[in-house]
This record gives C-alpha cells, structure tokens and sequence, in this order.
C-alpha cells in the first residue's frame, strides 16, 4: 500500500474540476479572443474600404510623417495607447470569466447532488474540506490563469495583425512593439491574478455556500437573498428617512456578494479620471497597478473584511457539505 | 486489524451499534438498533420501504448524523469518514457515476485518490466488457453503468462493502453478473459485504447473515444456519390442518389444495409428523415477518 500522498490527491480534485469545466475554463476564454480578433480583422477591413472610398491615401507620407515625428514622449503615448487598446480588447474575455465562475459556483456542490453523484465522490477518501477546497482553487486560481493565457495570446495576436496592417502600408511594425511594455502588462496581468483571488472571496464563498446549502434553487438563493435584502432597505430608507445606508448595502455587500469574481473590480473609479487626458496616459497607466496603488487597496477594510467573510462562508460551505448528501429537489 | 480474522474467528466486528436512532421529524427511521457484524460475512440487510435500511447504512458510511453508539472498523463514521473511506466502500444505487464523466478519467481519478486501488485489476475487469476508456458516462447503457461501478469498486482492497439496492432496474443478464463477480472476483474470508435489496430470491444462496429490518427496529438477526434451525415449512395435509394451527405458525398459505406452514422455533421432529418439511425461503419467510406492514 502507497501512502497517501495528500498533495497530490488534490491535484487530481484540481483535474477532476477542469475536466468537468473543460468548456467553461479553457474554451469559453479562447472562444471569446478569437471573437475579438475576428472584430479587430473586421475593424482593419472596413477601415480600410471606408479609406479607399473616400479617397484618403493611407499609403506614404501620412503614417510615413508621424512615424518619423515620433519621438521618445510620443512613442511612450503610442505604447500606453496600444496598451489602453489590448487592455480592453481583453476586457470582454474577463466578462466571459465572470459568468463562467458565476454558473460554475452556483452548480459546484450543488449539482452532484442533484444527479445522486455524490454519492460516488463520497465513497472515496477524500475530505468535504478538500473537496470545497479544490472548488475554491479552481475559482480563484485554475479559471482566472486560463483567461489570463487566453489575454494574452490575444495581445499577440492583435499585435501580429496590426504589425501585418501598417506592413502593408509601408510603415515599421516594430514601432508597435514595445518589448519591456509587453513584458510589464503581462506580468501584472499575472501578478493580479492572486489579488482579484482575493478580492473575489466574498463571491466564491457566497456562490459555494449557496451550492452547498440549498436543497434546491441554488441561483435563486445567491441573486435573491442579497437583492431582496437590499430593496427591503432601500424601501425602508426611503419611506421613513431612517439613516439605513441602503447604498452602502447594495456597493458593499450585494455588489461584494455577487460581482467580486470579475476581475479589477477593486479600481477605484476616481483612479480612472486621470485617465481622460491623454498626456497623462503613461504615468495613469502605471499608476493603476503600482505598489501604492496596490498597498493601498491590500490594506483597505473593504478588502480585508472581504477576505475574512469569504473565508467564514468557506468554511459554511464545507460544513453544509458535509451536511447535505443529497439534494432534496 | 490487521489480524486475520477469519483465522481467530472472533476478532473485533467490523460494524457494532449500540442504541443507534435517528429521527426524521416525528418518525423514528431507527429506533435503538443494536447490532454487531463480524467480519468474512455477507449480510442481507432486508426490510420494506422505509423501514430504515438506507438510513442504517448512511449512517455507517457517515453520511447522516444518528443518535446512539456506532464504530465501523474501529472508527466513528462522523468523525472518521475520510479515514473509514480507504476500508469502506460502497455503491449506493446503481447509476450515481457523473454523467460527464469520461471511464478512463474515472480510473485515473480513483487510482490518483484511493491507496488500495490496483488498476491492472480494474482494467482486466473492464476489458470483459464493452466500456471503452473514451466513452463518457453518459454514453452508456445502464448495464454499462453498472460494470463500471463494479470494476472502480471490487479492485479496492477494502475491509467492507456496502452495497445499497446494487442490481435495482437492472435486467436479469446483469444481475446474474453483478453477484457472479461479486463472489468469485471480490469477496473473500477477510471482506465483509453488507447489502440490501428488494430482490431478495436472488441473494439469498450468497448471504451468511440476514437481518430483517421493520420500522427502525431489527426484528431478525441470524445466520442462515440458524435461520435453517429454527424456521421451517410444512406442506400439510388437509386432515392435518387443525393440528398444525395448533401449532401457532407464523402464516399459511394455499398451494394445489394443500396448507403450507410456516413455524418459528417448533421442533423439526414434532413438524415432520405433519407432512414434508422444508427450508422456508427469506421471501416467505420475511413476507410472514412483515405481514400488516403497509396495513
């Protein structure tokens, strides 16, 4: 008899999950880049006619003059511009992630269950804390990496198509390509990876203690409970004036509750003004993942709670896992 | 544990309960079950709808909270489910395998999460079937489903094996297979079987060890030998029935105008003298048991 090796038994509930999400954690992300890319070819195509039909020669000296009058402060302008681009190009793959972690968390400890298929995974000795465990891993870690790998093949591949554009109009694709921006919007990519982690733990641990707890209607339970309570509140605050913060409620607990798993959610709206002057661009752009930036927000209260409730509705989850064998549906 | 128990004879049970309840509102689904198994036996755990057999046997796997005492192996099932899991195994109901799941993603997964599994083993007994690794759960016929569970299962080095309702919806062909391999390929001297069934003509040539179970409480404990020593039926002749009421048997009943009698604990030479004596079947013997159950 082997030992048990207790590492290495996760890593096969961290594949089970993959197996069963293969769609929604690999194929949704990759899906939604190429959607982007087939737009960006699109894009290059109409602008291309709408240029030929108006009879503007995109050919020489126009991009010819502004690559030869670009100097070092514009180039850095050009490179936070195509950063600001491959960002948002990006942006929709993260709302894809956000549905897929939303359905995922919702069926986690709740669709076995209801298929009786529980009962095989507990006849085998794996613990309901490491079972919740690997489903916490997979939200926070497993589906957010693929969409990050899936971002960042699409700047790729943007960049590859863009480069191929200007080629055709004479123009040096290598001024689109800023290696050491490249690089650093990777690499935060990455690095936030563990933050929005745990800025989503309030969402992982409500959506997988309503899978956990519900004996039916786990989706009814997570949007319903929150919104009702807010309405309660605000009807209550607009009836007799009592000081209940009833917006307090829907940004920091509803909002927290049920929107914290899509990614960079945690931006400040008042970091994003300075993105309305152009000039300001670069400095914006590092400002917004810089390490001030991220102290603060690693020592805000609204984080820390957050991470505290997210953990305490975990531990919830797993204690009605245990519970709960089957669904009562 | 390591023991062999088989050899001693009377080591430690492998399931003891002591007082075990659980209630469900008002309904008692176990109402003080005391009840030991020893190990290298096969129990038939039988009784009608809702008479607390699933309840028992989630209690002893640790699915559900109960009342009393309970040690499996040793271990109390609430507090040491994951540790009990690597001796125990059970099929609760045939087709509870994920649908999504692919075979050879099931035999990776409990070869990478269960120390006694073997996968030569589990292999060799998929390769008599028809499952392919590729298929997915769901592409299977419930017969498939079956020989799948049964191939996860059986190849476990496990101390003890519940199996609740194994064959239900099952046809014939299967289930004559289910209980084949279940005793050539799986059981031996140091495995315990626990299982419950509706079906009950087909197990009862494989049981050691019945239970009838009515009501959350154990109305029959016994081996089949005992069973055979103190249970009997007479197939009586019409002049003979009076003398045989005499008798208070547990129920008559009619066959080609004759009385057949069933009797609990008159002795068999005293029987004889009222016609031909046989060993009652569990069917007739636990529809004698349960009689005005449902009533």
């Amino acid at each position: 008899m082997s030992p048990v090796m207790p590492t290495n038994k996760f890593a096969w509930l961290l594949k089970r999950e993959f197996w069963e999400y293969r769609g929604a954690f690999l194929w949704t992300p990759v899906i939604t880049g190429m959607v982007m890319l087939a737009l960006v070819v699109f894009g290059l195509v109409v602008a291309e006619h709408t240029a030929s039909r108006a009879g503007v020669n995109l050919n020489g000296i126009n991009f010819n003059e502004i690559s030869a009058h670009l100097n070092e402060g514009n180039a850095a302008k050009l490179h936070a511009g195509l950063t600001i681009g491959m960002l948002s190009l990006g942006f929709p793959i993260g709302v894809a992630l956000f549905f897929v972690l939303f359905i995922y968390g919702i069926g986690a400890l709740y669709n076995d269950r209801a298929d009786r298929s529980v009962l095989f995974w507990k006849s085998l000795p794996i613990s309901d804390t490491e079972t919740v465990l690997a489903k916490v891993v997979a939200m926070a870690v497993i589906a957010p990496a693929l969409a990050v790998a899936a971002m960042i093949a699409l700047h790729l591949g943007f960049l590859v198509l863009t480069s191929l554009w200007v080629l055709a109009h004479g123009i040096n694709p290598m001024l689109l390509w800023a290696p050491g921006n490249l690089l650093a919007l990777w690499a935060k990519l990455i690095l936030l990876i563990p933050i929005n982690a745990l800025w989503a733990m309030p969402s992982i641990g409500w959506l997988l203690l309503c899978s956990s707890f519900a004996r039916s209607k786990p989706f009814l339970w997570a949007v319903a409970l929150p919104v009702v309570t807010g309405v309660l509140i605000s009807m209550v605050h607009l009836m007799n004036s009592l000081s209940l913060p009833s917006g307090w409620f829907w940004r920091n607990v509803v909002g927290r509750l049920l929107f914290s798993i899509i990614p960079g959610t945690w931006v400040d709206a008042a970091d994003l003004r300075s993105f309305d002057h152009e000039d300001r661009l670069p400095e914006a752009l590092n400002s917004l993942l810089s390490v001030d930036t991220l102290g603060h927000l690693l020592s805000s209260p609204n984080f820390l709670i957050g991470v505290a409730a997210g953990a305490a509705m975990i531990a919830a989850a797993i204690y009605f896992r245990r519970k709960r064998t089957e669904s009562y549906a | 544990m390591t023991v062999d128990n088989a050899a001693t004879g009377n080591t430690a049970p492998i399931v003891r309960a002591r007082g075990l309840s659980k209630r469900y509102g008002t309904t008692m689904a176990l109402d003080h079950v005391d009840l030991q198994i020893a190990p290298g036996r096969i129990v038939g755990l039988i009784g009608p709808n809702g008479a607390g057999k699933t309840t028992a046997l989630k209690a002893i796997l640790g699915l559900t909270e109960f009342d009393g005492e309970l040690s499996v192996l040793g271990l109390d099932p609430r507090t040491h489910r994951t540790e009990l899991m690597q001796q125990v195994c059970f099929i609760a109901d045939v087709a509870v395998l994920p649908r999504w799941l692919r075979v050879g993603e099931a035999v990776d997964f409990v070869a990478g999460v269960h120390p006694r599994f073997s996968r030569e083993k589990c292999m060799g007994l998929l390769a008599r079937t028809k499952v392919q690794p590729t298929q997915r759960v769901r592409e299977l016929s419930k017969g498939m489903i079956v020989q799948l569970h049964l191939a996860l299962v059986m190849v476990i080095d496990a101390k003890l094996l519940v199996l609740d309702e194994p064959t239900l919806g099952l046809d014939i062909l299967y289930r004559k297979e289910f209980y084949e391999t279940l005793l050539n390929d799986y059981f031996d001297h140091e495995k315990t079987i626990l299982v419950t069934t509706h079906q009950v003509e087909e197990i009862e040539r494989i049981l050691t060890d019945l239970i009838f179970i009515r009501d959350g409480r154990i109305v029959l404990d016994a081996s089949m030998d005992a069973v055979g020593e103190r249970y009997a039926e007479v197939m009586v002749a019409p002049d003979k029935t009076d003398a045989a009421r005499a008798l208070k048997p547990l129920s008559e009943r009619q066959v080609f105008g004759k009385s057949i009698f069933l009797f609990d604990g008159i002795d068999h030479a005293r029987l004889a003298a009222l016609g031909d004596l046989h060993k009652p079947s569990v069917a007739d013997l636990f529809v004698a048991t349960m009689k005005g159950t449902y009533a």
